[in-house]
């Protein structure tokens, strides 16, 4: 049996190494020991979920999960929905799987996607909580909640266009005390179909020559709005969703098969660009929004 | 014979997103979504004969993604831009804050233009265009309409001319076939705001 520790800490700092781990188990089914967790972001929970998908896929039988110990953990995870969504991707045992009633503090619930009509949904739910939670916790003014359903429709969408298979989208809202002395939003979507490179191969592969890869392929769509689809209205999500993580002065990074690339703002200290990471299936992308300053 | 045979229609895009077969939906989101919002705007125009105005009205829409302004904005317009074409007009109600950004948006990507209703009763120029072309609607959305050519006489005889055909070929302003009379299309739509 393979067995992955997972981290104390799994939020976006460490969900590479994370998936780096993941990558390395071989055939044999595997446990994904999360008992000794502490903290968990909505890159963590999602990455847990794809996390268990791969195994699967390269298993054929579905990985256990053992639940953390830490009981808030455990609530936390419950009440994000996660429990819900890792019963349908891990053996669990029988004392998890339960969500909690009144999970009025969630921003957006661990929720698949694999359908537009999963697109709809998760903007309806954003539209009836998140203007409270972005105007009382990030200062945001209360039109901001139109934009921000704009951004999980479009980072959502990406999935279901460009993916070919299933993701899941979750967000939350967090006191950055020490690391930025300000409330952040934390989104986290996340695949495990084609990547990047898988979905712009066909068409834009050619004209890189050796160069095509990951990395440039992250680079065609994040930076110059390449698609798979020849029409010219396509391709425009990722760049409205930068531009306007961009004026809210957030961070958003794209991890897809080896490479990770990234729009830094000045708090941040993400490199904009990681390549030769170990290849993991999918698309994963985080953005963070910070409270306004003043 | 009137000297506009226009007969402008006003179509509540609210309404038909939650008529929509495929779309019991609250808000315009998912490229599906606005493909069949677009399609029903399309048959309604359908039976409109050779010429057509329409007031395609957001008012009632609560979120607009990209995706959506793509299908429901650019993608009509680029549907009826054929000059051999139904010669279709469009003006486009409700495009306030929530969704300005992402109707200028796709217009500027798609190298289209439009007039909108950017704020109650107040009409602008959205998408790709020239600083002429800017000043001539404005001048021609204050008149209300302008005479047929230069030296005729009349409000506008002092209008750039090359600008005015051009928002002409453009589809946002209509010169009348009767009277050779140019029409700002926010005057011809006002009876249905």
């Amino acid at each position: 049996m393979n067995v992955v520790s997972v981290p104390g800490s799994l939020d976006q700092q460490t969900i590479d190494s994370f998936f780096d781990e993941v990558v390395d188990v071989d055939d044999a089914r595997t446990l994904f020991d999360a008992r000794h967790l502490r903290w968990i972001d909505p890159n963590g929970m999602v990455g847990l979920l794809v996390a268990g998908t791969v195994a699967t896929e390269r298993q054929g039988e579905r990985p256990h999960l053992e639940p953390p110990e830490n009981a808030d953990v455990t609530g936390y995870l419950a009440r994000m929905g996660f429990f819900q969504e890792a019963q349908h991707v891990f053996d669990l045992p029988e004392r998890s799987g339960r969500r909690a009633a009144g999970s009025s503090d969630v921003l957006l619930e661990i929720t698949k996607i694999a359908a537009n009509a999963d697109v709809h949904a998760v903007v309806d739910r954003v539209q009836r909580g998140a203007g409270e939670i972005l105007s009382s916790r990030l200062g945001y003014p209360p039109s901001a909640v139109v934009q921000f359903s704009v951004i999980l429709s479009e980072v959502c969408q990406n999935i279901i266009e460009h993916a070919e298979a299933e993701g899941w989208v979750a967000a939350q809202a967090y006191n950055w005390a020490r690391r930025l002395g300000r409330f952040v939003v934390v989104i986290s979507v996340m695949d495990v179909g084609r990547g990047f490179r898988g979905s712009l191969g066909d068409q834009h592969s050619a004209r890189y020559g050796d160069r095509w890869g990951d990395a440039t392929a992250l680079e065609a769509a994040f930076l110059h709005g390449l698609t798979r689809f020849p029409d010219s209205g396509r391709g425009q999500g990722i760049q409205q969703i930068r531009r306007q993580v961009q004026k809210w002065s957030g961070a958003i990074s794209v991890r897809s098969g080896t490479a990770r690339i990234a729009q830094v703002p000045e708090w941040d200290d993400t490199p904009p660009m990681v390549d030769h990471l170990r290849p993991f299936p999918g698309a994963q992308i985080s953005i963070v929004l910070p409270a306004r300053e003043g | 014979m009137t000297d506009l045979p226009l007969d402008p229609i006003a179509i509540d895009v609210g309404s038909v997103l939650q008529h929509t077969a495929t779309s019991l939906y609250a808000h315009l989101v998912t490229r599906p979504t606005g493909r069949a919002v677009r399609m029903a705007i399309e048959t309604r125009l359908g039976t409109a004969g050779p010429r057509s105005l329409s007031l395609i009205d957001f008012s009632e829409v609560t979120i607009l993604d990209f995706s959506c302004a793509d299908e429901v904005v650019a993608k009509l317009l680029q549907r009826y831009a054929d000059p051999l074409g139904h010669e279709a007009f469009f003006v486009f109600r409700g495009v306030h804050e929530p969704h300005r950004d992402q109707v200028e948006y796709v217009l500027q990507r798609q190298g289209l233009l439009a007039v909108a209703e950017t704020a109650p009763s107040s009409f602008e120029l959205l998408g790709q265009r020239t600083a002429e072309e800017d000043a001539a609607w404005m001048s021609l959305e204050r008149l209300g309409f302008v005479a047929r050519s230069e030296g005729a006489g009349g409000p506008g005889d002092d209008l750039d001319r090359g600008a005015i055909d051009a928002l002409i070929d453009r589809r946002v302003a209509f010169r009348s076939p009767v009277s050779g009379r140019v029409h700002a299309l926010s005057h011809l739509v006002r009876h249905l705001l």
